[in-house]
């Protein structure tokens, strides 16, 4: 516990800085996973148990991609795609076939699925972590900033999550496509008897949710290193800014990554031992005084 | 009342079968087996009240296996507290976490449950972690776990420790089937089947449901002692998520439907593991591969559905039976 060096840190603007952007690229990462988290739960009320695999393939394809491309870019939206794909075969093959079923059920497919991908990226990849280092594209002085200093990646991160984020909320308020996603979070069946294909959208969606996935793990790598297993703690707290923000919402989604990842950097100078306890008391706090999170809606 | 005799009788036998093992001087390797069995038992049968018996899934059971461990643990390191001592204070730690994690989770619904569940378990596993100077870190309570004497028994001793551990099991197992056959026991598959009937029969539902949980955790911990008895150390890995999600998947390889199901879901499943490891060491893969099948395959555990069909059949019989009489007692009409 050292609140004095907290309120050091608050003094100075270079500081408040550099914690203000570490906070905002885990809260960003956190955001993008979350938010796939929320869609997929709004639409399809399930929740996928395996999306920080996703995360995690994610990261891993970017990493081949690089070594095979060499261009940042090209790497980050090829993984992208093709987690995105493998969220759509996740959904038909799997998921789709325990939508009635219990809790219990999806938990278990969603569970097998987190062994079989660890096990396999072990086999592919190797145990060992893995590291990609920071892309040539971005290899640029940090920028200074009232006395603080800001990597240009971090920059970016912010800035391309923030706008995949608007992008994913402006499809779902904006566009026919978003009018029938939600129209079938809200009543499948309906939609479904107007002569609509739900079934597509499912698929869809999902893989939207996956994709927003496995950009975050391509954001990920080059700050990150990269081991089997590393999908999980971010799940968790994924699961958090879910419960914060209200199950369902892209908005809530981004307000609570925030709050979570400030928490996170500012808590790690001022209670380094307790950050996941204050996380945790924040999401408790929420679950007493509103259950259905900061922007949901009240659960059916 | 008949039941209940007979629920004694049965777990006497248990206990007496568990015993006739080192009787009959089997080797270390099956004894050692039993044993596992037996603390992971514990915790999947605990886990199956929530699950199977009050429909509460939940994904964060193995903190409360890793909390009765540890509390064990750290009490008899710290040298102040017997054996009996330590194991009441260990239960009492694991009580009161389960109360505070109940509380706030019993009131959520059943997706929440589970995911919140979870989460606590992975806030409980980073403590562990991160509180290097207690628990020892990663490297989990070394150093063993000493066993002094008490009451003339001495838990240094193998066989000593096999009877104590073959007792306490018994023991766990007799109390689950006493809830299960209580009024509180069917109150709870009342709130498992439509919790809104149970409130408007004026039912505290979310008192309720604490309350199982809070047995639950503590039966959970006293599998969590057993284990630490047995190796001599408590380890982080008690409380990851995997054993939450193998204690799940071990209620479904032996199904939730039959009161001994999750345990002879522990048997194959540690059966399955060892022979998986001694030809692979890709187990998980393995797992992961075989709860798709089983899930997506059958839909339910493999006990579950043979029970069914025995169900079936037993009411086909019947029903011929019946519809034999029916037609005897109709030509005796006419």
């Amino acid at each position: 516990m050292d609140l004095d060096a907290l309120l050091r840190c608050v003094g100075t603007t270079s500081c408040v800085v550099t914690q203000l952007t570490s906070g905002m690229i885990i809260g960003m990462l956190l955001f993008l996973i979350a938010s796939g988290v929320t869609l997929i739960f709004g639409v399809l009320n399930v929740i996928n148990f395996a999306h920080g695999s996703l995360y995690m393939i994610g990261a891993y394809a970017a990493w081949t991609f690089y070594q095979l491309t060499g261009s940042y870019f090209v790497s980050a939206l090829g993984a992208a795609v093709a987690v995105g794909v493998l969220g759509i075969l996740f959904e038909r093959v799997l998921m789709s076939k325990v939508y009635g079923s219990n809790v219990l059920m999806q938990l278990l497919v969603c569970y097998a699925v987190v062994l079989i991908s660890d096990d396999l990226i072990k086999i592919i990849w190797g145990p060992v972590p893995l590291s990609m280092g920071m892309p040539p594209e971005f290899r640029l002085p940090p920028i200074r900033f009232m006395g603080g200093v800001i990597p240009p990646f971090y920059l970016f991160m912010i800035l391309a999550a923030m706008a995949i984020g608007l992008l994913l909320w402006l499809v779902i308020v904006r566009t026919r496509f978003g009018s029938i996603v939600r129209a079938a979070a809200i009543n499948g069946p309906m939609v479904s008897a107007l002569g609509i294909r739900v079934n597509l959208y499912y698929a869809a969606v999902f893989g939207i949710g996956s994709a927003l996935a496995g950009a975050a793990g391509a954001l990920a790598a080059p700050v990150r290193s990269l081991t089997p297993g590393m999908g999980f703690s971010i799940l968790i707290e994924s699961f958090i800014v879910t419960v914060i923000g209200g199950m369902g919402s892209i908005v809530g989604a981004f307000v609570a990554s925030i709050i979570i990842g400030l928490t996170r950097s500012f808590g790690s100078i001022g209670f380094p031992l307790f950050v996941d306890g204050v996380m945790f008391l924040i999401m408790a706090l929420v679950l007493i005084f509103k259950p259905s999170g900061l922007f949901g809606r009240p659960h059916r | 009342m008949v039941g209940r005799w007979r629920d004694l009788g049965l777990a006497v036998l248990g206990l007496m079968l568990l015993l006739l093992v080192p009787v009959f001087g089997a080797p270390p390797a099956i004894r050692d087996f039993i044993m596992f069995g037996m603390a992971y038992g514990l915790l999947a049968m605990s886990l199956n009240l929530l699950i199977g018996y009050t429909g509460l899934v939940s994904f964060g059971h193995a903190m409360f296996f890793a909390a009765g461990a540890y509390a064990f643990g750290l009490a008899m390191q710290s040298g102040k507290f017997s054996i009996p001592g330590a194991f009441v204070l260990a239960i009492a730690f694991t009580a009161t976490m389960a109360l505070i994690v109940g509380a706030i989770c019993v009131r959520l619904n059943e997706i929440y449950f589970a995911f919140l569940t979870l989460a606590f378990q992975m806030l409980f596993y980073n403590i562990i972690l991160g509180w290097v100077s207690f628990t020892g870190g990663d490297q989990g309570l070394m150093g063993g776990i000493p066993r002094p004497k008490f009451l003339g028994i001495d838990l240094a001793d193998r066989t000593q420790l096999y009877i104590f551990c073959s007792i306490a099991f018994i023991v766990c197992i007799a109390i689950l089937r006493q809830i299960v056959t209580s009024p509180f026991g069917y109150t709870l598959r009342m709130i498992r089947d439509n919790q809104e009937r149970a409130a408007f029969l004026g039912i505290n539902v979310p008192l309720v449901k604490l309350a199982c949980f809070v047995i639950s955790a503590c039966i959970a911990g006293v599998g969590g002692i057993l284990l630490t008895l047995f190796v001599s150390g408590a380890y982080p890995n008690f409380g990851f998520w995997t054993t939450s999600g193998e204690a799940i998947f071990m209620i479904l390889l032996g199904g939730s439907n039959v009161f001994l199901g999750p345990l002879v879901g522990t048997v194959i499943l540690r059966l399955l593991n060892d022979i998986t490891v001694s030809y692979t060491s890709h187990t998980e893969l393995v797992l992961g591969i075989v709860i798709l099948v089983l899930v997506l395959g059958l839909r339910k555990g493999p006990l579950d559905l043979l029970a069914e069909r025995w169900e079936n059949r037993r009411q086909a019989a019947a029903q011929a039976v019946r519809d034999a009489a029916d037609k005897d007692a109709g030509k005796g009409g006419t």
